[in-house]
């Protein structure tokens, strides 16, 4: 007698408990992250005003909100929201791909991919990438404060914007960005589109084309944006 | 046309399975992909083979039986079922890998043949309407907006054949969801039930180890009936709401 897959209807179906309401985590927590892309993209372009503007938007963020928020208030209410949305996307990402992984279990021996693009095949890939980055990019910018040219760390690293500058003016720590931002590219291209078709706005194939053409337009701008930056250093537009 | 086939084998559920090679000779450009297997069968019979096992019935593209995983495209290479695929989409001398449908909720019965009642199990559990029994209501007493009507048939041609989950990385059913979802949530008849519909049927397909959507598109690719990936934005605006009414 041949296996039969489950041979059982669900009993008591609850919406909440579905793959879709994992994807809706995904989803909003995913918008979260573009809008938090956007505004601190919008504070690395200050460096384009020199030292003392940049230095003091870094400043005026800890005192954001003042007085009814305590000093550095705003910041760690962004940084708990953050972290909330990251550790959501992560674990819903997760159980999805172990979902996913075992649906098919006997893989194709030839396997065409026709209309899929290369970002939304390489979205738990890139993802990866993006979280060890992420670890990477607080040691050197927030937690640890880590001067990859003097060694030191904490206040002794220097000021924000020499501390961006240091950073930038070693060839590899460049590359470590650039890669990154590479990967951020490919992750909005497909998330973007991806996030507005799982919360159901993308009910005809005009806002689908829509939804894509915002995917394109965040990743360019996203990534373009944040990559202005190193690339300025690189080229001795912005230095000390 | 010669061609080489590389064909899955596997006895039954249980057994072991593997891909074997066939030359086959004197194909015409005028048949079918599944009278090109025919052929193959009767080439098998005479050396004293066992026949390869494929599924079909109506063979004009219109009842989802056929499946095949042609040169890893579910369906081959046209937007059509495997059945109204013609051998002049190949050239002579070519190589075709042949495989069945693979996802753990399909699991391979014989040699190309799945077991699709997971796809039946989900219609059980909500794709359907309630209705009381009875002479058949006047038509014109519930009136339907052209536009619903018009993309409720069009998503209705879904024929559950399951190309869209060979073709998902994910292993899932989301565009024969999507498409069923549509199909009842477009019209007047389809309402009542609606958000239960839309629970039922999901925690079924998550149920029988159908894996999420991704929104890649690959689904919508292959699916003969071409089904557009907006009835998987529908899907997942009705659990939405259905989140928000508590079901």
């Amino acid at each position: 007698m041949p296996p039969v897959a489950t041979p059982t209807l669900v009993k008591t179906p609850r919406s909440t408990r579905s793959t879709i309401a994992l994807k809706l985590v995904m989803a909003v927590s995913g918008l979260l992250f573009i809008a938090f892309t956007l505004v601190h993209m919008y504070g690395n372009l200050k460096a384009f005003s020199g030292q003392e503007k940049f230095n003091d938007y870094a400043h005026h963020l800890r005192e954001l909100g003042e007085p009814i928020l305590p000093y550095e208030g705003f910041l760690w209410i962004t940084r708990v929201g953050l972290l909330v949305a990251l550790v959501a996307h992560v674990t819903a990402a997760v159980i999805l791909a172990r979902r996913a992984g075992a649906a098919r279990r006997d893989k194709y021996q030839v396997k065409r991919n026709v209309a899929s693009s290369l970002s939304s095949r390489t979205m738990r890939w890139g993802g990866a990438t993006l979280l060890i980055f992420i670890i990477w990019h607080l040691i050197n910018f927030t937690a640890g404060k880590v001067n990859p040219q003097t060694g030191e760390t904490g206040d002794a690293a220097g000021d924000p914007y020499s501390l961006l500058v240091d950073t930038f003016s070693v060839w590899w720590m460049t590359i470590i960005y650039l890669v990154a931002m590479l990967a951020l590219a490919f992750h909005l291209h497909h998330g973007t589109w991806s996030s507005i078709q799982t919360l159901g706005y993308t009910n005809t194939a005009s806002s689908r084309a829509r939804a894509k053409q915002a995917g394109w337009l965040l990743a360019i701008v996203i990534a373009g944006g944040y990559s202005l930056v190193p690339l300025a250093v690189l080229t001795g537009i912005i230095e000390k | 046309m010669k061609l080489t086939l590389k064909i899955w084998r596997q006895a039954n559920a249980s057994a072991e399975g593997a891909v074997h090679t066939y030359e086959l000779d004197g194909v015409s450009q005028d048949m079918s992909f599944l009278e090109m297997l025919d052929l193959l069968n009767e080439q098998l019979l005479t050396t004293g083979e066992e026949p390869v096992a494929f599924d079909s019935d109506c063979r004009e593209g219109i009842c989802g039986t056929c499946s095949l995983m042609i040169n890893g495209q579910a369906h081959g290479p046209e937007v059509t079922t495997t059945c109204q695929l013609h051998m002049r989409s190949f050239k002579d001398g070519d190589t075709i890998t042949i495989e069945p449908w693979r996802a753990d909720s399909f699991p391979v019965v014989k040699d190309l043949i799945v077991d699709r009642s997971a796809f039946d199990r989900i219609i059980q559990s909500g794709g359907f309407i309630s209705a009381n029994t009875g002479s058949a209501p006047e038509a014109n007493s519930v009136p339907a907006p052209r536009d619903k009507a018009q993309r409720a048939f069009n998503v209705a041609t879904c024929i559950g054949c399951g190309a869209c989950v060979a073709a998902c990385p994910n292993g899932s059913a989301s565009l024969f969801l999507g498409a069923k979802i549509t199909h009842l949530g477009e019209l007047p008849q389809g309402q009542p039930e609606r958000y239960g519909r839309v629970t039922s049927m999901v925690a079924q397909h998550d149920h029988e180890g159908f894996g999420g959507c991704t929104n890649i598109g690959e689904c919508a690719a292959a699916c003969p009936k071409e089904i557009p990936l907006d009835v998987i934005s529908q899907l997942n605006k009705d659990l939405r709401t259905a989140m928000f009414k508590g079901f």
